[in-house]
């Protein structure tokens, strides 16, 4: 249904200023486009993205239609403990999809 | 269609959109800004917006906002905002990040509209305002057909 990818590294040093990515499959449809018709399609998009470190929020993003579809986002964290990162996506029409990504830290 | 490439390469940048929707779009994007900072003074610098001088496809166009900050529990970046002048919606993203980002940078994949400006904006954590703007141009519009209304 929703594919979801994030790239995190396996491992880091403690302290290490890792690059995490990540993209989710979604249309992002805009609201502001017509069918031939001239009906217009209702926005459907992503519209936050709430990133936690061992349960911690490090990172979070409010989406707005100027993003472009299948929404790459990329941002840094402070590697600090071994433990998961939770990547949850939330949208219009009751969207919501989650991943998980494990690090070790050493 | 050939003079109206012919108009933009010759005149000013905002020369694909009517005067009155220009209008519309710049009260817009001031009034998101307002809304932002709270009618906080907004200085240009230690904001460093990455993003193509040329896009030959507004439907994606890759950006890269930079913050200069240290990024300590003291001093560092709140948020980052980007908004476009010439979208039908002038609000792009907002990222909320912390201390434990490291470094303050944020990429993404946008939809740029039309030739324009588009802005980035850091809060940071002392209150004040930080920003670049570029006005990169934008050979196929991400909203093609009636999107500019």
């Amino acid at each position: 249904m929703s594919r979801v990818v994030v790239n995190v590294p396996a491992t880091a040093r403690r302290g290490e200023v890792i690059e995490i990515r990540t993209l989710a499959g979604h249309d992002m449809e805009t609201g502001f486009r017509r069918t031939q018709l001239g009906e217009l399609v209702p926005r459907n998009i992503i519209t936050k993205l709430l990133c936690t470190y061992n349960g911690v929020e490090i990172f979070s993003a409010d989406l707005h239609p100027a993003v472009a579809a299948n929404p790459l986002i990329a941002f840094t964290t402070v590697a600090t403990e071994s433990g998961t990162l939770q990547f949850r996506w939330i949208g219009d029409n009751g969207y919501s999809a989650t991943q998980t990504a494990s690090i070790t830290v050493v | 269609m050939v003079l109206a490439c012919g108009s933009v390469l010759a005149g000013p940048a905002h020369a694909q959109l009517p005067p009155n929707i220009i209008a519309l779009r710049k009260a817009a994007l001031e009034e998101v800004i307002r809304k932002v900072t709270g009618g906080a003074l907004v200085r240009p610098g230690r904001v460093k917006l990455d993003i193509p001088p040329l896009i030959e496809n507004g439907n994606s166009v890759p950006l890269t906002v930079r913050v200069e900050s240290s990024m300590t529990a003291a001093d560092h970046v709140r948020a980052i905002h980007v908004f476009t002048e010439k979208n039908p919606q002038p609000n792009l993203i907002s990222a909320h990040l912390g201390p434990r980002a490291g470094r303050a940078t944020v990429s993404v994949r946008a939809r740029i509209a039309d030739t324009g400006l588009v802005i980035a904006i850091a809060q940071m954590s002392d209150g004040s305002y930080w920003s670049d703007s570029a006005q990169p141009v934008v050979t196929l519009s991400a909203c093609l057909e009636d999107g500019l209304i």
